[in-house]
């Protein structure tokens, strides 16, 4: 039996690797391994010998010229050493393979503006939406409820009944669309996966600090249609386990945390397609 | 050619930089703006086509969803007035060097080094406002023109001169780079002019010292024969002054104290930091026995104590309080990412795994004039907050712990405590992870960021009082990027073996890196020019002593250094042989092939007689101040709740990222709607593992108003009760010290000198007394001794500070214990007594008063108090639990009830009461600051089996928890003296500092 093994991509301002590995493993992945950008680009690793590519968050160099906007220009430009390959066409061969790719944060800023979401017709290059400062001006760790759109493709919520409870801990969170077709767009294909809501996850909400940074729609996450490709601003890595839970010393909960629920969900899915 | 790439937002898109400039306008100038706008600047000044030039604008540069561009066309439209603000020459600008390396991945080639992109930002100001009024608000709100340019255009002169002029702030090559020598056979009046110009901070005995040392016919002969001049080079004074700075030799913790006490008793005291500080850790290592858990005090970095069989703990606490008061952002963020270098340059190095951080600000809303140079508390308060948030957060290290308080006489100089801790392997290669060593032969390597004149003088100008002509270079703006490659490599580097020592470059630079690296085994000898630079035209001397950051010093092996060169080279780190370790007991500095520095290290280390030291304690003149009977002390109580000490920091936390790496149990906020104050953090650096490492504080500068030893044991206790609450053990828990004075040398500016030093030596004896107390050794710590302010003029002298840190451990995190009241029923318990110890206390200080009685710590009661307490939390019995400090079991009440949204009933007659019998108060009662008490709360059903565990120890029952809304207090009489909404507590709680 193949193992199932996910890569968290680290270097240059990443900050959440080592937790995101431990919510793969903990989510069933036979591997979870932590490389360097500087073992991708000398070639040591290889994209292809995973399945679950998980962008962490972070502040990629500094998020100095709009958050992740160097390292999209880098993951672009760069060439892998000893080979005349672009280190896009690694990300090129991991979507066309149906492979999994999971952005939280800086990752899904990185997505983002990659253009590999929302990924409409198979066009993983065209940036249509971004994630802009938040309203409040300010970085904001605090954390948040959101409604799951059971109607999404994606593989990662699939099982969720109403949402999920998880912090945010950003300063460029609002998401934005280029026009009022893209955001319809999404809307109508339920790509739109996560908005934050109010404690009962009835409604979208468009209030701080429910909403904490003005999300057009209260939009949280987004999939590509195919379900595979997901990014979202919230942290799901920083809740697998109870007592990362704010007020677990004051509720009775399950010992998993809400966010291990997406890497069970893509450990399931590697498990079953991709090996 | 220079191009100037502009980059705004489309119309219609919420400009959050430019709100709150417009918001902070109106609120700090009154000044109405109609409209403002920010645009991005980017200053290309490479040999790049047009087409390049384009591609980096449309692609890296721009985000085409909400922004345009343009090149050499100005975008602003629809204002009154321009401004433009970049860096000056040769400051760290962060955001050119990515935009830099952007253009590099994009033309696939390196720039050169005459290639560079600057950045800036232009604000368009719409509104009837003077030049003037922007002048102003751009020098004292939008800008520091000590590391900042600035030019101000109106729309008329913008419109003529077709926008700002493509600008290129490049350092100027100054003239070759010499060395001088320097005539130390002249009068001590030029000995002191020598001393003053050089911003040296070398006293005239200290100049002597010098002179005496090129005196010696033997000195003279050895540098005959090494072919360096006979008398010093103005590298060498430079290095002995950075060497015996204040800052980098802690002389006064050095020096001999003559002490005299109040009945006239003399002792002399050699080495407060001997005789104190590291006695408490050896005589407490002594009386732990084989329980004794440090690996490593304070000779390295960063303490090390143990964690558990496969890790070890790593803790340091630093301050950055002198370059904080010339440039908050720049000197807070350097104090964040300058500590992170402790504990990674300790030992053979360590992964960080938390930040916290305690301020001390005068008041942000402070409305009378200010002395020239000193800047608005409310800039500094703004600054300071946003250096440690970029700081903390881009390093992905949570911020989990830390404090804000604020007295007057801070605006003199703000404190600026940032502390990293670390977690090392116990072992590394075989090597205990915390030691570390050198050999002769082994090659001097540094990496990480290049020198510039960033930080020159650091070490020194932070050894005296801030004054008018503090220097410019002084201040540095931190990479927390570079930072952070630098670790993603040294961290590798250090698993496959391919250092043996490692240390950070802070203060002194090379020259203190290098130096204390060198008396490892005895020696070195370095090429100056062999080091990077950011541009050309650096003296020795200044290459030697610059601190500019993100600098870390290793010594490696040669045999290992071609894979060390080759992993640095794949990171994207920068890393340089300078030379090599000896055993010749000189510190042997080249420029080339010209030996520009010579000096033995004993002369160096060695050289300098202990410091004469006057201290005379004459207690101060106290009046006792009784509070007023009221038969409501409710107003007061939300009065408190408002002020600036106790009120909550929230939206100052929220900034502060303190979840990061995955482990946090016990965060910053707690409750029912995640705001209520937790006592202490909780973290589990190991993931797969329920130990917590568990970290706290104490600091009460206002108790030094009364008597410097009662304020040491009162921080010392706050911090143990706060680690405490949460339930970390006191079988494994370690204590920092950091001492913030005013300067205690007697001398003509500092008349009360003997006091100030009277005050630190009864500090440093309550330290030992209460540490012996409480089984806690100090591991590491560090003094700033001269926060003073003083123009010639007016002195402003911060009350004496001691930041108190714990660290320690928690066998199963998972029985953490929170703040907030949990539910209706519980039984309320005070343990401890309380006294009327008012003095010194939140309560006077309303009434703008300090009292006589300030509280004093019963130790030994206390740790048995805390032991037992323990017991319980071990079995499971607590529901909550407060500490008592600030404001007293009044604010301890409604803290932790309106953070679990229940009510209180308590009952005031009940607490037991430690003071004489007419002393005895409701006032007292409430808001008494006494030392050592927990507000603990109980499931009825354990409240039996409760009270049998803490019997003896003054743990009484004095309230119950309520499903209503509302405090309610009862007073001695049996009616309420309080009575009070939640809602309304909490508001006032939270309305101080909400908007900042």
């Amino acid at each position: 039996m193949k193992r199932t093994r996910a890569i968290v991509i680290t270097g240059n301002g990443t900050n959440c690797e080592m937790e995101a590995a431990h919510a793969c493993k903990l989510g069933g992945f036979d591997d979870a391994v932590i490389a360097h950008i500087a073992d991708i680009l000398s070639g040591e690793i290889r994209l292809d010998d995973f399945h679950f590519l998980n962008l962490t968050g972070g502040f990629l160099d500094g998020d100095d010229l709009g958050s992740a906007k160097a390292q999209a220009n880098r993951l672009k430009n760069a060439s892998v050493s000893g080979s005349s390959e672009k280190l896009a066409a690694q990300f090129d061969r991991f979507i066309a393979d149906g492979k999994l790719i999971l952005g939280v944060c800086n990752g899904f800023q990185l997505m983002v503006k990659m253009g590999m979401l929302p990924g409409f017709d198979g066009d993983y290059k065209s940036q249509s939406v971004t994630l802009m400062h938040n309203d409040s001006g300010r970085f904001q760790d605090r954390w948040c409820y959101l409604k799951n759109d059971a109607a999404s493709p994606s593989i990662y919520t699939k099982g969720i009944e109403k949402g999920i409870y998880l912090p945010v801990r950003h300063g460029e969170g609002k998401f934005v669309c280029d026009s009022e077709a893209t955001l319809s767009r999404l809307e109508e294909g339920h790509l739109a996966v996560l908005k934050y809501s109010d404690a009962d996850y009835a409604a979208p909400t468009m209030e701080f600090p429910a909403n904490p940074n003005g999300a057009a729609n209260g939009i949280a996450a987004l999939c590509d249609p195919t379900g595979r490709l997901m990014g979202l601003m919230p942290h799901p890595e920083a809740f697998v386990h109870y007592t990362q839970h704010p007020r677990w010393t004051r509720e009775t909960l399950p010992i998993d945390g809400d966010g291990l629920h997406l890497y069970k969900n893509a450990a399931a899915f590697a498990k079953k397609n991709l090996v | 050619m220079t191009n100037r790439v502009e980059v705004a937002l489309k119309s219609g898109v919420h400009d959050t930089r430019a709100e709150r400039i417009k918001r902070e306008a109106l609120q700090i100038f009154g000044l109405k703006l109609a409209k403002v706008a920010s645009i991005d600047v980017y200053t290309v000044d490479a040999r790049v086509s047009s087409d390049e030039l384009a591609a980096a604008a449309a692609g890296p540069y721009s985000d085409p969803v909400i922004q345009n561009w343009s090149i050499d066309k100005p975008l602003a439209a629809d204002f009154d007035y321009a401004v433009e603000i970049g860096f000056r020459p040769g400051v760290t600008d962060n955001t050119g060097r990515t935009a830099r390396e952007a253009l590099e991945y994009l033309c696939s080639r390196e720039l050169g080094r005459d290639e560079a992109v600057y950045y800036s930002v232009q604000y368009g100001f719409k509104g009837d406002v003077s030049k003037e009024e922007i002048e102003k608000l751009t020098t004292e709100l939008l800008c520091n023109t000590l590391i900042q340019r600035y030019s101000i255009l109106t729309k008329d002169e913008f419109a003529r001169a077709g926008g700002f002029p493509a600008f290129v702030p490049s350092v100027k090559a100054g003239a070759e780079p010499q060395v001088n020598e320097i005539d130390l056979e002249v009068s001590d009046e030029e000995l002191m002019k020598i001393s003053k110009d050089g911003v040296l901070a070398l006293t005239l005995d200290e100049m002597q010292i010098i002179q005496a040392h090129y005196r010696k016919p033997e000195v003279q002969q050895a540098r005959k024969a090494a072919g360096i001049s006979a008398r010093a080079t103005d590298v060498e004074i430079e290095c002995l002054a950075q060497t015996w700075s204040e800052h980098c030799k802690h002389k006064i913790f050095a020096g001999t104290v003559q002490y005299e006490d109040e009945n006239g008793n003399k002792e002399e005291i050699k080495s407060l930091f001997k005789s104190f500080i590291q006695r408490t850790t050896k005589d407490v290592r002594e009386k732990l026995g084989d329980k004794d858990f440090c690996l490593s005090v304070f000779k390295d970095n960063a303490g090390v104590i143990k964690f558990n069989k496969s890790h070890s703990l790593v803790f340091k606490v630093e301050t950055h309080n002198s370059p904080s008061a010339l440039d908050p952002y720049g000197g807070a963020l350097t104090g964040i990412v300058g500590v992170n270098r402790d504990p990674f340059g300790t030992g053979q190095g360590s992964k960080l795994i938390f930040n916290t951080d305690v301020f001390c600000f005068a008041d942000p809303f402070y409305d009378k004039p200010l002395p020239k140079r000193l800047l608005h508390p409310r800039r500094i308060f703004e600054g300071v907050v946003e250096g440690v948030e970029h700081g903390g957060n881009k390093s992905g290290i949570p911020t989990v712990n830390g404090s804000i308080v604020f007295d007057e006489r801070f605006c003199g100089k703000p404190l600026v405590f940032c502390g990293t801790a670390g977690l090392m392997p116990v072992t590394v290669n075989g090597i205990p992870g915390h030691d570390k060593s050198i050999e002769p032969g082994d090659l001097i390597v540094m990496s990480g960021g290049r020198i510039g004149k960033d930080g020159i003088h650091g070490a020194t100008f932070s050894s005296e009082e801030l004054n008018e002509n503090s220097p410019v270079t002084a201040v540095q703006i931190g990479d927390p990027i570079t930072q952070k490659r630098m670790f993603d490599f040294l961290i590798r580097a250090r698993d496959k073996g391919l250092y043996r020592f490692i240390t950070d470059n802070g203060a002194g630079g090379l020259s203190s890196s290098i130096g204390e690296m060198s008396g490892e085994c005895g020696g070195c000898r370095m090429d100056l020019a062999k080091a990077p630079l950011k541009y050309s035209g650096l003296n020795p001397w200044e290459i030697l002593i610059s601190e500019a950051q993100e600098r870390m010093s290793m010594a490696v092996p040669p045999e290992k250094i071609d894979e060390f060169m080759a992993m640095s080279k794949q990171f994207g780190v920068e890393s340089t042989v300078l030379g090599e370790f000896t055993d010749s007991g000189i510190f042997h500095m080249l420029y080339g092939d010209k030996t520009v520095a010579w000096l033995p290290m004993e002369f160096m280390h060695e050289g300098l007689p202990p410091m004469q030291l006057p201290a005379k304690w004459t207690p101060p003149v106290l009046v006792d101040v009784k509070p007023d009977l009221k038969n409501d002390y409710t107003g007061d109580l939300k009065q408190l709740l408002s002020s600036l000490n106790i009120c909550s920091k929230e939206s100052v936390v929220r900034r502060y990222d303190h979840e990061v790496q995955g482990g946090s149990v016990v965060k910053p906020f707690t409750g029912v709607a995640n705001d209520g104050p937790s006592d202490a953090a909780v973290v589990r650096p190991i993931l797969d593992s329920f130990e917590g490492v568990v970290t706290a504080h104490g600091i009460c500068p206002r108790y030094s108003d009364i008597d410097t030893y009662h304020m040491t044991t009162n921080a010392v206790d706050e911090a143990m009760r706060n680690y405490v609450a949460v339930g970390g053990s006191l079988d494994l828990v370690a204590g920092l010290d950091n001492f913030c004075w005013c300067d205690p040398v007697q001398s003509e500016k500092t008349p009360d000198g003997a006091y100030k030093m009277a005050q630190l030596v009864r500090s440093n004896q309550a330290l030992y007394d209460i540490c012996m107390e409480y089984n806690l050794p100090l591991i590491s710590g560090k003094d700033s001794m001269k926060n003073d302010f003083y123009d010639g003029n007016v002195k402003i002298s911060i009350p004496p500070t001691l930041l108190f840190s714990v660290i320690g451990k928690m066998d199963d995190a998972r029985k953490s214990v929170t703040m907030d009241l949990k539910r209706p029923g519980d039984v309320v318990y005070l343990l401890g007594e309380t006294a009327d110890e008012l003095g010194g206390s939140e309560y006077l200080a309303l009434q703008g008063a300090i009292g006589a009685h300030v509280p004093k710590v019963d130790a030994k009661r206390a740790y048995s108090r805390y032991q037992a307490y323990l017991q319980a939390v071990s079995e499971g019995l607590v529901a909550s639990c407060h500490d008592l400090s600030d404001g007293g079991l009044a604010v301890a009440a409604a803290e932790s009830a309106f953070a679990g949204g229940f009510g209180m009933q308590i009952d005031l007659a009940k607490a037991v009461w430690s003071g004489s019998a007419d002393s005895k108060s409701d006032a007292a009662l409430l808001f008494s600051e006494s030392a050592s008490r927990l507000l603990v709360t109980v499931k009825a059903a354990d409240s039996e089996k409760f009270a049998a565990l803490l019997a003896g120890h003054n743990a009484v029952a004095i309230g119950v928890v309520t499903e209503a809304q509302s405090l309610e207090i009862k007073g001695i009489s049996g009616e309420a003296v309080i009575k009070s909404g939640l809602a309304e507590l909490k508001e006032a709680w939270q309305q101080t500092l909400r908007e900042m």
